[in-house]
């Protein structure tokens, strides 16, 4: 399944959110987001990707 | 003293986290300063797991997270921005940026506002990054927040208090709503000022981070807030135009 992952195109082995953050290296304190829609860590389990879905996965970092 | 939905601070200092020549002088700065809030955001994760390292250093410096909403420029993506971060930093507190032009960063006022409103329903409690406006501020408090930050001058460019007056009515015209300068300021006379105009705390980073040396500028400005929020305590007196002797006239000798 092709995805865009941070901006970046992907092909992913991955079907729910949870397992693409494993697939990908993802740990730790992270947020993400589906096509634009904030999914909280309890309902990653449960977030079916599909073909063509946007995702972001952000961390802390600097700011002001 | 005022609180900050029900934190009292340490002291007037909040200090940005972002452009520091090193994590090592950015953790010296806040310990040189004792700011006691430190504002971050959140960015694109990489597999290196830099935000992670960074969450570590940040979370043992003891201060309190603001997370902000920098570079967002419209409502959704500021709501959307502050859930993802009230999650990773597990805090409500949220610094709302709503990004109007592109040159000033001046606030979009209009979606400030409304964003507010979405985000104190939500249950979070939201420090606006605003102008100097009152009516503006008066529909920020009505959308439920709690905390006014408005701007010194434009983020980054170290002006100072451009708008001395309208700063003035705003501590007026708020006397018992937390105000914080926020973005601006480049001089620790710069922070005092804003402290004895009766602001309530500043909220700086670039004139930090950027100094030749943070680590001193740090404490510069901790010195330079709370002497202005001393000298505020202590009821300075009014400028005249003309002069008044300090030397007592009775008792001088007559020696012409």
């Amino acid at each position: 399944m092709k995805i865009v992952l941070n901006g970046e195109p992907r092909e992913v082995q991955a079907s729910a959110l949870s397992d693409l953050l494993a697939e990908c290296g993802f740990s730790g304190r992270v947020a993400t987001a589906v096509n634009e829609e904030f999914v909280p860590s309890s309902r990653r389990i449960g977030c079916e990707l599909k073909d063509g879905d946007r995702v972001e996965i952000l961390s802390p970092m600097q700011g002001g | 003293m005022k609180t900050f939905y029900g934190t009292t601070l340490p002291n007037p200092l909040m200090l940005g986290t972002a452009q520091y020549p090193s994590p090592a002088i950015l953790e010296q700065a806040f310990r040189s300063s004792g700011a006691g809030v430190a504002t971050v955001s959140l960015r694109r994760e990489g597999a290196g797991g830099a935000g992670q390292t960074f969450w570590t250093m940040i979370r043992d410096l003891g201060v309190h997270i603001l997370p902000n909403t920098a570079g967002c420029h419209t409502v959704k993506e500021a709501v959307t921005t502050a859930q993802m971060a009230r999650e990773v930093f597990d805090t409500k507190w949220i610094k709302l940026e709503l990004i109007g032009h592109t040159d000033s960063l001046q606030p979009d006022v209009f979606q400030l506002v409304e964003a507010a409103r979405i985000l104190t329903e939500d249950g979070f409690q939201v420090f606006p990054y605003t102008t100097e406006d009152l009516i503006v501020g008066e529909r920020l408090l009505e959308a439920g927040c709690e905390v006014l930050m408005p701007w010194g001058a434009p983020i980054g460019s170290g002006r100072g208090l451009n708008n001395e007056y309208a700063l003035r009515a705003m501590r007026a015209e708020f006397p018992d709503v937390p105000l914080v300068i926020d973005a601006g300021i480049g001089l620790p006379s710069h922070a005092a000022h804003a402290m004895e105009l009766g602001f309530d705390a500043v909220l700086l980073n670039t004139a930090v981070a950027r100094a030749g040396d943070p680590i001193e500028m740090a404490q510069a400005m901790a010195m330079a807030v709370q002497a202005g929020q001393l000298a505020r305590q202590a009821d300075p007196i009014e400028p005249r135009d003309m002069a008044e002797a300090s030397t007592p006239v009775v008792g001088k000798a007559f020696l012409s």
